[in-house]
């Protein structure tokens, strides 16, 4: 069956519509994710909180089986996590980290980001993975610059000396 | 009416103009409006064959997947770079005819009832092809994917799914492996073919699926998507690096707009709006909905297992089982959850003729509602009161235009549940009672409320589909007027030029020989 010349018009009009349409809205409009000079600071580790073991005696020792005999009482569950990070001496996050699972014996874990304006900034993080021992077991304060949109990642990790920055 | 049922009916009014506007220059049967489905698996086979070329020019590595992709798409634009531009646009394509598609069925109160199953199975549909359609932005791995990558992880992580946050495997650069990339291939690759397992579940329930569109509107398609390609390019960004955030992005706002959405709400609210969606469409078919109509009854002795409502049946709701009086042959057999009503069975149905001498026509398969023995006996009664110089018979269906103000001294409207009801013979059985014509609507060409009436009939009355009109009665004296409930006027104005035809087509030579059934003999 052949076309009329008035409906080809129209079905180019329509192809052209919404070829149109996909094309534009493929890439466009531009999604503004930052603003100009504004970087970001992600806070993330995880890690697993300390447990309060205690030492058994050589008496409860001798009366364990041979194979069974561990120096360390250890409870399956672990403590939370302290976690402060100040930003020129103002409080960017105070929190308290829970251990995941049900018997409370996973790794806790955080991931938070932190819109900051680009330039020189004072960064203290603490962190206590045993909340029954006094202050925080670990420290790292440094003057950080950031060029905008620059990721600043504060991460922990025990083989890197604990709290990092990156 | 319920709020509901407003807005559903508004909708359905505002398409129907729109699917209206669309037939102008595309005709029902190349208007895209009109085969949502069929288009979506068209976009589905173009995405699949491009993805295959692509992925055996993919480099998987953590380095080589951004390179060989800005190789071909810039080196070998002419292949490459077209095959992944159709990648792109036959996927977003795809979104928007399968929203198009969700919305079309709901606003036509396809959703319920009968239909419940098709419409849930198409529910997880949408979230295969978001699955699909994000993952596949991350291959590409420029500022883009980075930037869907880690908001799609940071999505993610308000789930109580991970022990460790997923977003952590973008923190720094030394943080991803090249084995990201081969396990995001296979889920790209594999994503995909669960959907393909699903679209197939999804049209379980319904039979001579239009599966592709009509070669015309498929050409069309594919031209416009490859001159899209030429003049405006799939690009990748600037290489992802993860010591750097994508300030700004060109996103794709077909599939990644759940991305701004997150970010200016929080992942809370997405979250809630997804699951609150989808919870919804799967409620939609249990609100209340118009009550199902009596399904078609087989009558044991007037079946002779010939198959042919198996075949027509639009929903796949009749099988056969061997007859319980007549060995040796077989007996239709209707699944009650899956028959529309439609009576199509009927339409279908050999032992529906007209011209059986029994006083009391009984068919092999019928609709309660509608007995195939009342219509012959009302056709003959109305037949016999027709007065004027051209006497018409109409038959319509309740779902396409109203042809109740057809109605008149001169012309008999039969209303039946769909024109795929009407078994041909009936337009002789009219035309040798004394009927100088016959006219047949329906709903609009490829609009069928029940999906194949439309097409069914008119092979029937073109002889290509069993039963056919017989090929004596004159075609002069038949027309077919396809017209939805907003052409009402269009239809009046089709009668019109109808009669007008046959007033001044020439004498009455080409009358068929009357036939009387009660004297079971041809009058001269």
């Amino acid at each position: 069956m052949s076309i009329k010349p008035a409906a080809i018009v129209g079905q180019v009009i329509l192809y052209g519509a919404f070829a149109a349409f996909i094309g534009y809205f493929a890439t466009n409009p531009r999604y503004q994710h930052i603003g100009p000079d504004r970087a970001l600071l992600k806070l993330s580790f995880a890690h697993f909180g300390d447990r309060d073991c205690r030492k058994r005696t050589a008496e409860e020792l001798e009366k364990m089986p041979r194979n069974m005999r561990n120096p360390l009482d250890c409870p399956r569950e672990r403590s939370d996590i302290l976690l402060h990070v100040d930003l020129d001496g103002a409080p960017l996050y105070h929190g308290t980290l829970h251990p995941t699972g049900i018997a409370k014996d996973g790794i806790s874990t955080i991931y938070r980001r932190f819109e900051l304006p680009a330039g020189k900034h004072q960064l203290s993080v603490k962190m206590s993975d045993n909340v029954r021992v006094e202050g925080f077991k670990f420290v790292k304060e440094a003057e950080v610059e950031l060029k905008p949109a620059q990721v600043l990642v504060v991460d922990f990790n025990p083989d890197k000396g604990g709290l990092f920055f990156q | 009416m319920s709020p509901h049922a407003a807005l559903r009916d508004g909708t359905r009014a505002v398409f129907g103009r729109i699917e209206n506007a669309f037939d102008v220059p595309f005709g029902p049967a190349d208007n895209p409006l009109r085969h949502l489905g069929a288009m979506g698996f068209y976009f589905f086979w173009i995405i699949a064959i491009s993805g295959l070329y692509l992925y055996t020019v993919l480099d998987t590595s953590i380095d080589g997947v951004y390179h060989s992709i800005q190789h071909f798409t810039h080196e070998q634009w002419f292949l490459g770079g077209i095959v992944r531009s159709l990648h792109r646009y036959a996927s977003d394509g795809f979104v928007i005819v399968m929203f198009l598609h969700l919305v079309r069925e709901w606003a036509f109160d396809r959703y319920a009832g009968f239909r419940w199953y098709s419409w849930i199975t198409g529910v997880p549909l949408i979230w295969l092809v978001y699955m699909s359609g994000i993952g596949g932005y991350w291959i590409v791995w420029d500022r883009l994917a980075q930037f869907s990558a880690i908001a799609s992880t940071e999505l993610l992580d308000w789930l109580p799914i991970f022990s460790d946050p997923a977003a952590r495997n973008f923190l720094t650069p030394d943080a991803m492996t090249d084995r990201f990339f081969t396990l995001l291939i296979f889920i790209h690759i594999g994503v995909p073919l669960f959907l393909v397992f699903m679209l197939w579940v999804h049209v379980q329930r319904i039979s001579s699926i239009d599966h592709l569109p009509a070669r015309r509107l498929a050409l069309g398609t594919l031209a416009t998507l490859l001159l899209l390609g030429i003049i405006n390019p799939a690009l990748s960004d600037a290489q992802a690096n993860l010591a750097l955030v994508p300030e700004s992005v060109r996103i794709d706002w077909f599939i990644l707009f759940i991305h701004p959405l997150t970010y200016a709400t929080s992942p809370a609210v997405v979250w809630s709006l997804a699951f609150g969606v989808t919870l919804l469409l799967f409620v939609l078919p249990l609100l209340p909905h118009r009550k199902q109509a009596p399904i078609a009854v087989v009558d044991a002795p007037n079946c002779n297992g010939c198959r042919r409502c198996l075949a027509d049946c639009p929903y796949a709701a009749v099988t056969m089982a061997p007859h319980p009086d007549k060995p040796g042959h077989e007996i239709a057999v209707v699944n009650t959850d899956n028959c529309a009503s439609c009576g199509i069975c009927v339409g279908a149905c050999p032992s529906s003729t007209p011209f059986r001498s029994a006083e009391e026509l009984v068919t092999g398969i019928d609709m309660p509602q509608q007995p195939i023995g009342a219509l012959r006996h009302e056709l003959e009664r109305r037949l016999a009161t027709l007065t004027g110089r051209t006497k018409i018979v109409v038959f319509g269906c309740a779902e396409g235009a109203d042809i109740a103000a057809l109605q008149g001294s001169d012309t008999a409207a039969f209303t039946l549940i769909c024109t795929g009801m009407l078994p041909p013979s009936f337009v002789e059985y009219a035309l040798r009672g004394g009927a100088d014509g016959v006219l047949v609507t329906g709903c609009c060409e490829g609009g069928c409320h029940y999906r194949l009436g439309d097409t069914w009939t008119t092979e029937r009355l073109a002889h290509r589909r069993e039963p056919h009109l017989r090929d004596q009665v004159p075609h002069e004296r038949v027309r077919q007027a396809w017209a939805d409930p907003q052409d009402a006027q269009a239809l009046v104005r089709a009668l019109q030029e109808f009669r007008n035809d046959i007033e001044t087509a020439a004498g009455g030579e080409n009358r068929l020989k009357p036939y009387h059934r009660r004297t079971a003999q041809h009058v001269h």
